[in-house]
């Protein structure tokens, strides 16, 4: 096969591009150029967007041995991905950027003009398997990213290749220093690449316009004001700014950010826990379940996933919980997972609502 | 590595970016290597520098015999980028610390990186007042433009930069004419000749111009190694300070060898320059009308008169409509066939060709653009091997569409 492969300047990309290589595929390297500005993306360990990254790809496929070229996807990057993220957190919501930059860019943009270009796949150091075109939890679970893939739809799955979902991390590393890989020792990548102090409340706050708004409990009694609803995410419990606190003297976290209002309801910690999940436009792995389907839920990178039905009602994804879940915001992905094995992504979509 | 889709052997590199850098000619590898086991820095007094300055000596000669210079106006550099910059920088502060009253900059729009960026820091970091000189549609200055922008404040310019030939779409400026105009007001005159030296008549005291580049690796001979021309009566500011080796303007111990190589590939390059210029012009030109007949839409970048007095001979640039030139050049690439966007990389990065923007060519057109530039390696196979390409790689690279950009 002719394989394009993605290069972040990382390791986990780097032992994958060299696996594919070693399977016997032509691959081809690319590093995708995701910021307007290079110089403004966090730097080396914490990102994947910095002059620095791009170079390390560079020698990463000057040792595998392979042709490397860098795309510029910065204009679709900032439409798809980092506007999106300020708008969806505008609207109250909480987005995933990671999971976005999958969906339309590195599974979509880069996809598309890869095949178009004659290639037959693109390969990634994400953490997750591909079985008979179906899209499987990784074999080291704590480096598990089906979540962050369980938006890819089933064509775009038939495309990816993902070399490392047999193997654990520390192996990977090791097999970096093995062929030569310079960036064997370079620490994994953490937050958000278009957020270069780590600061997001800063970020937003430069973006959104924030006007002060009424905190209120559960009963619309205000208890409080905050200086901008957006810099507020669901299960947040510090800087609520309370001026008193509540009559059982138990901590109080954020329920809901409505920006219409631009009001934020406070109320306890059981008051966060959800059962009930209503997602948009769905996508499935195979066909859409006819009738309410047993599975497990899954709505955070790193979260457990439940026991949960889930069914379809028109183009809405409805997933009742058999266990509640905390703290779950309108705006966060759940991502279904095969109910006897929870290995394998059934599905997903985008929460609206997120309730009791 | 290149192979078929059997699995065959590496197919064989077509070579067409010599514009970039082309091989060393074997006389220059030859005299080069011979001297590479030797010591002597030709600043020593004893006998072992003594030989190494002789050397250095006798390559300024030729260097100057070959491009119509005196050898006291042969200035040895680092290469290309450095002479730009030490004619650049080193005039503006020269003129400037005569006159604090001359701060403007005339330089064209077309320039190569190393004379525009030079001058922008010069703009940023020193007070200078830049002023593009526009270009038509072929890329080319004319003098009324330069005479116009002269008279507007003539006390208040430093220098003019043009450079001889344009390194992305081959134009050949006027630059004896440009360097009349600046004449006529007393201002000194660079040029970047880095791609017109063996492909054109260079003679830097018929041309009446104050300072020109020129760089080894585009002649034939090694890389790192530069000269700037520059006139016994001009003076400048150095960039490098140190020894004071090169007319106290240019400072650090000189390569010997590869001012040697230099020297020989510079009179090669002159004496072979009329029968090599004809030979590159009929691959060029058989080159750009077979790829119009493949693909009739491609637009041919500069000037469309392709004579020499008007075009690089060893040019040909062409926009490919709805194609991303890193797309072409990938698939290209994958084909064994090697040459350039022509537009500059920063980070990697492409974006749209600062020389094709001022051109007037529009921003979508412009990032869809390839230059194939020949050399003295190159043969009538090399065209042939892109004229069989070049069809369905732009087919599909139309296919693939333009992702970098706004979206359309």
């Amino acid at each position: 096969m002719r394989v394009l492969a993605a290069m972040s300047g990382g390791v986990d990309s780097a032992v994958a591009a060299a696996r594919a290589v070693d399977a016997g595929h032509d691959v081809t390297g690319v590093h995708l150029a995701l910021s307007r500005n290079p110089q403004s993306y966090r730097s080396g360990a914490r990102g994947c967007c910095t002059l620095e990254d791009a170079r390390d790809a560079r020698r990463a496929a000057d040792v595998i041995g392979i042709p490397f070229y860098v795309w510029d996807l910065s204009e679709r990057f900032h439409e798809d991905v980092v506007e999106d993220f300020v708008a969806e957190y505008a609207a109250g919501r909480t987005p995933n950027p990671c999971l976005r930059c999958n969906e339309k860019i590195k599974f979509a943009a880069v996809l598309d003009k890869a095949l178009a270009l004659g290639f037959d796949a693109v390969c990634t150091g994400h953490y997750a398997r591909v079985v008979d075109g179906r899209l499987l939890r990784a074999a080291d679970p704590a480096k598990d990213q089906s979540y962050v893939l369980g938006v890819l739809t089933a064509e775009q799955v038939a495309h990816a290749m993902f070399p490392l979902g047999e193997t654990p991390k520390t192996e990977v590393r090791r097999e970096a220093g093995r062929r030569g890989l310079a960036v064997a020792a370079k620490p994994d990548s953490h937050d958000i690449c278009f957020i270069a102090d780590g600061d997001t409340a800063g970020f937003l706050a430069a973006r959104i316009p924030a006007a002060p708004g009424p905190v209120v409990d559960t009963d619309g009694v205000q208890v409080g004001e905050h200086a901008g609803a957006f810099a507020f995410t669901v299960g947040q419990r510090r800087g609520l700014r309370i001026g008193h606190p509540a009559a059982d003297g138990r901590p109080r976290y954020v329920l809901d950010v409505s920006p219409v209002t631009n009001t934020v309801t406070v109320g306890t910690a059981e008051q966060l826990d959800v059962t009930r999940l209503v997602g948009r436009r769905p996508v499935w792995s195979g066909p859409p379940p006819a009738v309410p389907t047993d599975c497990r839920a899954q709505v955070r990178a790193h979260g457990e996933a439940v026991p949960a039905t889930a069914w379809c009602d028109g183009d809405r994804l409805v997933v009742e919980l058999g266990v509640a879940l905390r703290g779950v915001s309108p705006g966060q992905a759940v991502v279904l997972y095969d109910g006897v094995s929870d290995d394998r992504v059934i599905g997903s979509a985008t929460l609206e609502s997120a309730t009791a | 590595m290149i192979r078929t889709p059997d699995g065959d052997p590496p197919v064989r590199t077509v070579y067409l970016d010599h514009a970039a850098t082309t091989p060393m000619v074997p006389e220059a590898v030859e005299a080069m290597a011979a001297l590479l086991g030797s010591v002597g820095n030709p600043s020593s007094l004893h006998a072992s520098g003594r030989a190494a300055r002789r050397h250095v000596e006798e390559s300024r000669e030729t260097i100057a015999a070959a491009l119509g210079a005196r050898p006291s106006e042969v200035l040895f550099t680092g290469g290309g980028t450095e002479s730009d910059n030490l004619a650049v920088k080193g005039l503006y502060w020269h003129r400037r610390s005569e006159d604090p009253a001359r701060r403007r900059i005339l330089a064209s729009a077309v320039e190569h990186h190393a004379v525009m960026d030079a001058v922008l820091w010069l703009a940023e970091h020193e007070g200078a007042a830049v002023e593009w000189l526009p270009v038509d549609t072929t890329g080319r200055v004319h003098p009324d433009a330069l005479e116009a922008a002269l008279a507007a404040d003539p006390a208040a310019t430093s220098l003019v930069t043009v450079m001889w030939a344009n390194n992305e779409v081959g134009t050949v400026q006027p630059v004896a004419d440009l360097a009349a105009v600046a004449a006529a007001y007393g201002v000194p005159f660079h040029s970047d000749a880095v791609q017109a030296v063996g492909q054109l008549p260079v003679d830097f005291a018929a041309s009446g111009l104050g300072a020109m580049t020129v760089t080894g690796h585009k002649i034939g001979g090694p890389l790192g190694v530069g000269v700037l021309v520059l006139d016994r009566a001009q003076d400048l500011v150095p960039v490098l300070h140190g020894g004071g080796q090169e007319r106290d303007v240019r400072s650090g111990t000189l390569d010997t060898p590869a001012i040697v190589g230099m020297a020989t590939a510079a009179e090669l390059a002159v004496k072979r320059r009329v029968e090599h210029a004809e030979s590159l012009a009929t691959l060029r030109d058989d080159l750009v009308h077979r790829v119009l007949e493949v693909v009739p839409d491609a637009v041919i970048g500069g000037d469309p008169d392709l004579s020499p007095a008007h075009r690089l001979p060893g040019n040909a640039h062409f926009s490919f409509p709805g194609c991303e030139g890193d797309a072409l050049l990938l698939l290209l690439d994958a084909q064994g066939i090697e040459c350039s966007t022509g537009s500059a990389c920063s980070a990697g990065v492409p974006q749209p060709s600062h020389v094709l923007i001022a051109m007037g060519v529009p921003e979508g057109l412009a990032r869809g653009s390839l230059r194939f530039s020949f050399g003295h390696t190159s043969t009538a196979a090399d065209v042939d091997a892109v004229v069989a390409a070049i069809g369905p790689v732009v087919e599909r690279a139309r296919r693939a569409g333009q992702t970098s950009g706004p979206r359309a």
